[in-house]
């Protein structure tokens, strides 16, 4: 429960700055004021401002819209593509069904998110979206291997085997029995790709596949801090944070929710 | 003085008492048969005796071997004892032995913890160990995997590692629950050979009282962390002095009042039905091969009537189950229940289903977690073109609840807030609600206590007097079927080796297979 | 033992077949023309006319995948068309520092993992487990390139222990080039082994709570005793799953990574390529990755079968 709390709190902290940030940020960072640039942390900029002189407390704010904007997507296409084709599967353990969809996922296994980026971004240029793409197709696989094997150990439970008897089919079982029985590990397994996924793509965007100027993103301003951390080191501190503290909470909050909704330590406790 | 002897052993796990008082005492050469139901605290004492409680557990009291209180004895003293002195034996022989290793070093490392020992003395005692307890050299080498046994086989190895140093003390735990009757009766064979030529102490730990029966000298009957009865064998069974006690062996030869209307018209007809599954060939390119798990079965059932089916684990009764039910695909023969065929899939009708319904083994597998009972038992429903909504519903299912034995506020809880004997009364209530002609009954009683167990015999047999149900009653236990089925058909490897009136059957059985069967099962014997 | 390796090398046949006609269908198809593609807007037609005949691409797209396969079966894998050199000695110029990196890496961090693993689970619930477990907890949140950073400011800025960048070629010996991989290797390794010693950690607490670690209890060993001889072997099994999908995150980061330390890598190449619109680069290094990510995948199922008997002989 307190990791619960802790995790939510932290990530809850980013994800209101996220959405504060369509509203007010202490500056525009799209206004450039070359006149206060590289000036270290103070009361007038909290975090300093860059080579441009933006406040990087501003560009944090609206970095962390794309950073969860990007894994949200992300972890939303892989759960509502791999959720049903690993239900799928599983309904129709050892079909032709079953072997071309676990075929595939480990093909894609194959492809790591940044090399499905690199291709995309080598035919189409970069942008927000190939993160998307990359970071979101990677997650298929994840989640369908996940439910697959779930969802099989569920087919094989006697409460499966009464509602066949009562004449229900696989859609209908797949949905009503197996489904909400998951529900649990997809929520937890849904924080953790959360967090991998604003990782992903702090690491597309610092490479240059992801988010393009001027849209600040954490990933970006971690890449142009690199070059003036022996004197600004503020630059590469302050986003890093925001990225670390973002991921330790989301994890965090997996942790905790898999202890709150795993049914073994629940009984365990009571 | 006895071998060992255990004085006011308390113990508590995280506060909560789990053991009160427990005093037991056994000899040499002697079996002490410890019962109880499960949570009796049975297995809690054999821990303790090992000295392998769980995390979080206290324990008082004396447990002495020969004046020594193993108790007082540190930690590193107790390694020094566990496995050459006092060795253990657990239920589920599957999963005692490391899937990595063989059964030689397995063994061996018995010796080698206890004995500064080459490997290769480690391993002749390993091999003359295994030799004794009736795995032979040239079957079951020493570099033979746990994967590559039987159950049986794998138990016999569990007991090779406990007495490969002939300890003086050998602590079983429900040895042989996990085990078909014919392996049962083998193993405890072995135990008893064991106890008789090495003068060793056996604390045998069984919930069935007919298994510890055979082979005890001394009984310790307990309830609730505590011992209700102790003495010789013979003392206990012919007193009895406890209530407790009194109603555990009622309970275990439990015969329910059966009022049969037995009609003469046939209910269900399986035709030579076969069912193979396919599996991989050898060799790379090796394709399948089949399997026929049934081999032309036949049989019929009448209205009213209860129908035995009695066979060891493999022998392809749960296929035959789910092939009647309409589940899988025969590959041969037909199924017919009031004349209209069942064919498998979900294009079966919904009206035919109706009329079979079945209740399994595990109470705590049979149900959706998720859903209130009265959802989990309104389930077929679903087989009905007008199902009954609302009010209507309600209604039927709380009639069904109370058919059961269940109050009708009981529909609004989870499955979660009920007992095992709690659950297979609602899994009956499930099959119950459509009114259907034959409901099958796949070991639907197995994983019972045994007064629970006598309890739903008696539901099982006045549902049926009252609904002219028939049952296709699936067990591994002889004696519940002797008790409730009016005709029983045995099977083996996928065919039904004899079939005939159960009384008869029982009196006069004609398969050497059946024969087996019946003198491998443990009987208890009342006298009074 | 050997049915089984065969399986497997089947399995691993098939999927480079699938996965060289999806990067061949990526990078070749999907653009249109491929050369109009790379020389950009500006090109005339007979410029682009004259790449085309360069590149092959007057031919039908089955020819050309065959002949790229064929080509990389060889050790031929086309010509740069910025560079104007062979893609295979570019490739084989750079591996040296991407290949070493990644599995120094691995090293680094399995190393690590699988101890402070292993101790943290024979103290189960100590104040040392809490420790391990809260350190972890921070290691799986920290992004590699972000780790690099910090290493490069604390000892190439501050201390000056080691240079911040570069790399100076095997030539320069194996100490000095050794040392210029160091940094890299542990900003890689240590968000990899705080998620390793966590899986090894589980996995062992997992094994402890079997059946046959009970038995062995039984037999007289001691508690470390059942740990070392019984469990930590069992717990291998999904270590290994772990190790094997690291791999393909360790070459990703690896990629990233030779961004932060100047380090003249299959990043650095494909991420030039990239910006040149050079696709004939990006093709053949996006499949060099995903063979190599294809491999370990093999080797580990390999590894499984060394580590389970059931695996050995399947029924």
């Amino acid at each position: 429960m307190r990791m619960l709390v802790t995790g939510g709190a932290l990530a809850g902290i980013f994800a209101l700055a996220a959405l504060l940030s369509f509203f007010w940020t202490p500056y525009d960072v799209a206004v450039l004021d070359i006149a206060a640039k590289l000036q270290p942390p103070s009361a007038a900029h909290w975090f300093g401002t860059d080579h441009f002189g933006r406040d990087v407390f501003s560009m944090i704010m609206v970095g962390a819209r794309v950073s969860i904007a990007v894994a949200l997507v992300a972890v939303g296409i892989g759960m509502g593509l791999g959720v049903p084709l690993g239900l799928a599967a599983a309904a129709s353990r050892g079909s032709h069904l079953d072997e071309i969809i676990m075929r595939g996922n480990d093909l894609v296994f194959a492809f790591p998110a940044l090399l499905i980026a690199i291709m995309i971004t080598a035919v189409f240029g970069p942008s927000a979206l190939n993160a998307i793409i990359a970071i979101g197709i990677f997650n298929i696989p994840v989640f369908a291997r996940l439910t697959r094997g779930a969802a099989l150990s569920l087919w094989t439970r006697d409460f499966i085997l009464a509602a066949r008897v009562a004449g229900k089919g696989r859609v209908r079982i797949s949905l009503e029995h197996i489904l909400p029985n998951l529900a649990n590990l997809l929520i937890v397994q849904g924080t953790i790709q959360f967090s991998l996924g604003i990782l992903a793509e702090a690491g597309l965007s610092y490479v240059g596949l992801g988010a393009q100027p001027p849209t600040p993103s954490w990933g970006r301003m971690l890449a142009e801090s690199q070059t003036m951390i022996s004197f600004a080191p503020w630059l590469a501190l302050f986003p890093g944070f925001a990225i670390v503290l973002t991921v330790l909470g989301l994890n965090l909050m997996g942790d905790g929710l898999r202890d709150l909704l795993d049914p073994r330590i629940r009984r365990a406790r009571a | 003085m006895s071998l060992l002897e255990i004085r006011d052993l308390g113990v508590a796990i995280h506060g909560t008492p789990v053991l009160r008082d427990v005093a037991m005492s056994l000899g040499a050469g002697e079996v002490l048969g410890v019962i109880g139901e499960s949570g009796s605290g049975k297995s809690m004492t054999a821990l303790a005796v090992m000295g392998l409680l769980p995390r979080g557990a206290e324990a008082r009291g004396e447990i002495l071997l020969d004046g020594t209180d193993l108790r007082r004895l540190s930690e590193a003293q107790r390694c020094a004892i566990r496995g050459r002195e006092v060795s253990m034996v657990f239920q589920e022989p599957m999963t005692a032995l490391n899937p990595l290793q063989t059964i030689g070093a397995q063994v061996a490392e018995t010796v080698r913890v206890h004995r500064a020992t080459g490997r290769r003395e480690a391993e002749a005692i390993a091999r003359a160990t295994l030799d004794r307890v009736g795995l032979p050299a040239e079957r079951f080498p020493l570099g033979r995997y746990p994967h590559e046994l039987s159950g049986g086989q794998r138990q016999r190895v569990v007991i090779a590692m406990a007495i490969a140093l002939r300890p003086r003390v050998l602590v079983a735990d429900e040895p042989t629950t996990a085990l078909d009757v014919t392996t049962q009766a083998a193993i405890l064979r072995l135990l008893r050979r064991l106890v008789d030529e090495d003068g060793l102490g056996l604390m045998l730990i069984s919930h069935d009282l007919a298994v510890v029966a055979d082979t005890a000298d001394r009984l310790a009957i307990m309830r609730g962390g505590a011992v209700v009865e102790a003495g010789t064998a013979e003392e206990v069974f012919r007193e009895r002095r406890h209530p407790y006690t009194r109603a555990l062996f009622a309970a275990s030869a439990h015969r329910p009042e059966r009022l049969a209307r037995l009609a003469r018209t046939p209910l269900l007809e399986v035709r030579d039905l076969v069912r193979e599954y396919r599996v991989a060939r050898p060799g790379f390119f090796g394709g399948h091969d089949a399997f026929r798990a049934v081999r032309g079965v036949s049989f019929t059932i009448r209205h009213g009537e209860s129908l035995g089916l009695v066979g060891e684990s493999g022998c392809g009764k749960s296929t035959l189950t789910r092939a009647i039910l309409g589940l899988e695909a025969l590959q041969g023969g037909s199924v017919a229940l009031e004349g209209e065929g069942v064919h498998a899939g979900e294009h079966m009708p919904r009206a035919l289903r109706a009329r079979m319904q079945v209740v399994f083994q595990d109470p705590y597998g049979s149900f959706n977690p998720r859903h209130r009972v009265a959802r989990l038992v309104a389930e077929p429903f679903h087989l009905l073109d007008d199902p009954p909504r609302g009010a209507e519903r309600r209604e039927a299912v709380e009639a069904a609840l109370e058919d059961v034995g269940l109050a009708p506020a009981d529909a609004d809880k989870f499955i979660h807030e009920f007992s095992g004997g709690q659950r297979q009364r609602i899994a009956i209530a499930r099959a119950l609600i459509i009114r259907p002609k034959l409901i099958i009954l796949d070991e639907a009683v197995s994983a019972l206590d045994v007064q629970v167990r006598a309890q739903i015999l008696d539901l099982l047999a006045d549902l049926s007097a009252r609904y002219g149900l028939s049952y296709l009653f699936i067990s591994h236990d002889l004696t519940v079927v002797r008790a409730i089925t009016d005709r029983v058909m045995v099977m083996q490897a996928g065919e039904i080796v004899e079939e005939g009136r159960t009384e008869a059957v029982f009196a006069a059985p004609a398969h050497p297979y059946t024969r087996a069967l019946l003198a491998a099962a443990p009987v208890l014997e009342l006298s009074a | 033992m050997f049915r089984y390796a065969l399986t497997r090398f089947v399995s691993l046949a098939l999927s480079l077949v699938v996965a060289s006609l999806l990067i061949f269908f990526m990078l070749e198809i999907v653009p249109g023309d491929p050369a109009a593609y790379m020389l950009g807007l500006n090109a005339s037609p007979e410029t682009v006319a004259a790449l085309r005949t360069e590149l092959g691409l007057d031919a039908g797209p089955v020819v050309r995948y065959l002949g790229w396969v064929s080509g990389m079966l060889t050790g031929d894998f086309g010509t740069s068309y910025t560079y104007r050199t062979p893609v295979a000695e570019m490739i084989l110029d750079r591996i040296q520092v991407s290949l070493p990196l990644a599995l120094l890496a691995l090293a680094l961090s399995t190393l690590i993992a699988l101890p402070v693993g292993i101790w943290a689970a024979s103290r189960r619930g100590s104040l040392a487990d809490a420790g391990v477990m809260g350190a972890t907890q921070l290691g799986v949140a920290v992004p590699n390139f972000w780790f690099a950073m910090l290493l490069v400011l604390v000892f190439a800025v501050q201390l000056r222990w080691f240079s911040a960048g570069g790399f100076p070629g095997w030539d320069a010996g194996l100490l000095a080039g050794l040392k210029a991989l160091t940094l890299p290797a542990i900003a890689l390794a240590l968000p990899q082994a705080s998620i390793l010693a966590r899986v090894m950690r589980s996995a062992l607490l997992d094994t402890l709570g079997e059946d046959f670690i009970r038995t062995a209890r039984a037999k007289g060993l001691t508690r470390g005793q059942a740990l070392r001889r019984h469990a930590v072997r069992n717990a291998l099994i999904p270590v290994l799953t772990i190790i094997g999908l690291q791999f393909s995150f360790l070459l990703a980061g690896a990629i990233i990574i030779e961004n932060v330390f100047f380090l003249p890598g299959l990043g650095r190449l494909v991420f030039q390529a990239i910006s040149q619109r050079d696709l004939v680069v990006v093709e053949s290094v996006v499949m060099l990755l995903v063979f190599a990510v294809i491999l370990v995948t093999f080797l580990v199922d390999l590894a499984y079968a060394a580590v389970d008997p059931r695996l050995r002989r399947p029924h």
